[in-house]
């Protein structure tokens, strides 16, 4: 089977749709292990979402697929390149969304987004403020333009994350929750804005999200870490009765006021 | 050992910054807003502050100078005195460590928080390279800031010498001799030797900065820490270099 084709919005060039490939990927924060021979690959074009409690190490995952993070052993290959490479990133268009947004504080909402197209030179200021425009607008965002991050509220900072995201028009994307901070309306837009990035430019796309209609909506696959291990990986169908009680218990956790959980703790 | 590992590790990225950023100096006619920027908050900002400090030590050295050089009877070279420690090192030595304190430390501070609030990461993904945003367009702009504000804090600083000497009246030496007396003994080369100094101090401070910012790790502590630690380097580092740029353009 060939790979799909992704074909740059902007300048109509295609190129194969990326594929990453992670491979043993272990790291460790001093004696701390936040991953555990974590292997998986994301085929070409694929929606995979990424599961797991708090502290898991799934944010931790993403960094090291943008190459912030140098693992202790393994590797990550985009397709075929090494992560942590520099001709990576300058080869392959890679957008993170940060769990915390990561905006840059001193630029308004509308140079958040026009900062990557000026700098890579995408056309004159009236694409790029096209372009700004939409993404701005599919988020609901288009009032907060003039606004600094430091005026938004936390689902705002969010919004612009993502939008700015978008604007990269990326071939490889990356969110680390997206919805976490988002109304109900918002989320849906967001897991069809995935969808349709998938569907029509076979964005290949890593999604961590805590958010269960998201995971059994628009997944191909769908991983579950914990304590840095890949316990599930498989279709979403197959998580709607999962057979382990670890992960049943993580995704219809039953709220047991006789015997609390937190009671259950060793002290 | 520790402190000379870290020392080492610390001038090893600057050196690093400084070859990162050299490979962009090509984008800096795209940069010309970000250059402005930053010379005006280089230059301008600092000015103030500049001349209240290169008036007073003007001053103090005239009255200083008078008070010992009236035992020899050598008052009419205080023009010449404070003319030439002004332009071969008070001038340069002090707008250095102003930027410094005003400027570096601003620099820290803004870059480390980047870092800290993943700023820095964000821009790494976008493949637009800290080095050539965030810190060309700050070493450009010191480059052209630094020598303006060297030659307007030599010029208040001997013009503070100029006023001391015409009313505190155990020396009364009027402008004219003080001026012509400051011009005999000047040289060219030592207003040059002061602005190339004062060149390479602020250059050498803006690295240390911006380095110092960018390789911050951990939370809003340690950006205040960062900024600590650039000012106290910046500062050890102008009155070392002081010592050997003195040295060798002699
Ligand atoms: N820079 C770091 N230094 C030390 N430990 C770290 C570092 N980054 C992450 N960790 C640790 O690695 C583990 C995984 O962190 P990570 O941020 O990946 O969790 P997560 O799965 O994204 O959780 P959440 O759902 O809460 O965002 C945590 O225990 C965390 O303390
Ligand atoms: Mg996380």
């Amino acid at each position: 089977m060939n790979p799909p084709i992704h074909r740059n919005p902007i300048t109509a060039v295609e190129s194969p749709a990326v594929g990453v490939t992670i491979d043993g990927l272990t790291k460790n924060f001093g004696t701390f292990q936040a991953l555990k021979n974590v292997s998986f690959t994301v085929e070409p074009g694929e929606i995979f979402v990424l599961m797991g409690p708090s502290g898991s190490g799934k944010s931790v995952l993403l960094k090291h697929i943008v190459g912030l993070e140098a693992a202790t052993a393994g590797r990550v290959l985009i397709n075929g390149q090494d992560a942590t490479a520099e001709h990576t990133l300058e080869r392959i268009r890679i957008a993170l969304v940060f769990q915390a947004g990561a905006l840059f504080n001193s630029l308004s909402v509308y140079d958040n987004l026009a900062l990557y197209p000026r700098e890579h030179r995408f056309g004159d200021e009236a694409t790029i403020r096209d372009k700004v425009m939409r993404a701005l607008q599919i988020l609901s965002l288009e009032n907060s333009a003039r606004k600094f991050p430091s005026e938004l509220s936390g689902g705002m900072r969010k919004r612009v994350a993502i939008a700015r995201a978008l604007v990269m028009e990326p071939q490889l994307m990356l969110y680390d929750e997206p919805t976490s901070e988002l109304d109900p309306v918002m989320s849906a837009t967001i897991s069809e804005i995935i969808a349709t990035l998938k569907d029509e430019y076979h964005v290949t796309t890593i999604v961590v999200s805590h958010d269960r209609e998201l995971a059994l909506g628009i997944a191909d696959r769908v991983g579950i870490l914990m304590g840095g291990e890949l316990v599930f990986l498989g279709p979403p169908a197959s998580l709607r009765q999962p057979a382990d009680p670890l992960i049943a218990d993580f995704f219809h956790p039953r709220i047991d006021l006789k015997n609390p959980r937190f009671k259950t703790l060793e002290t | 050992m520790k402190q000379l590992t870290h020392f080492l590790e610390g001038f090893g990225s600057a050196v690093q910054l400084l070859f990162q950023s050299a490979r962009f100096v090509g984008t800096l006619p795209r940069q010309r807003a970000r250059f402005i920027d930053q010379c005006y908050l280089i230059g301008y900002t600092t000015l103030p502050i500049v001349a209240i400090l290169c008036f007073f030590m003007g001053s103090v050295l005239a009255l200083q100078s008078g008070y010992s050089m009236e035992n020899f009877g050598a008052k009419q070279f205080i023009g010449s005195l404070v003319g030439l420690s002004f332009a071969r090192e008070l001038g340069p030595v002090i707008v250095a460590i102003l930027v410094a304190g005003r400027v570096g430390s601003a620099i820290t501070a803004e870059l480390a928080s980047m870092k800290v609030y993943q700023e820095v990461d964000a821009l790494v993904t976008m493949n637009i390279p800290p080095a050539r945003i965030l810190v060309l367009p700050r070493l450009a702009a010191v480059l052209v800031m630094m020598p303006v504000l060297a030659i307007i804090g030599n010029l208040i600083g001997w013009f503070g010498g100029a006023v001391v000497c015409k009313y505190v009246e155990s020396i009364a030496i009027e402008p004219e001799a003080y001026f012509s007396a400051l011009r005999r003994y000047m040289k060219f080369k030592d207003v040059g030797t002061g602005l190339m100094k004062a060149e390479i101090f602020g250059f050498v401070v803006v690295l240390i900065c911006c380095s110092i910012g960018l390789n911050t790790r951990g939370g809003p502590r340690e950006i205040g820490a960062s900024v600590t630690k650039a000012v106290v380097v910046s500062l050890i580092s102008i009155l070392v270099l002081d010592y050997f740029v003195t040295k060798a353009l002699m």
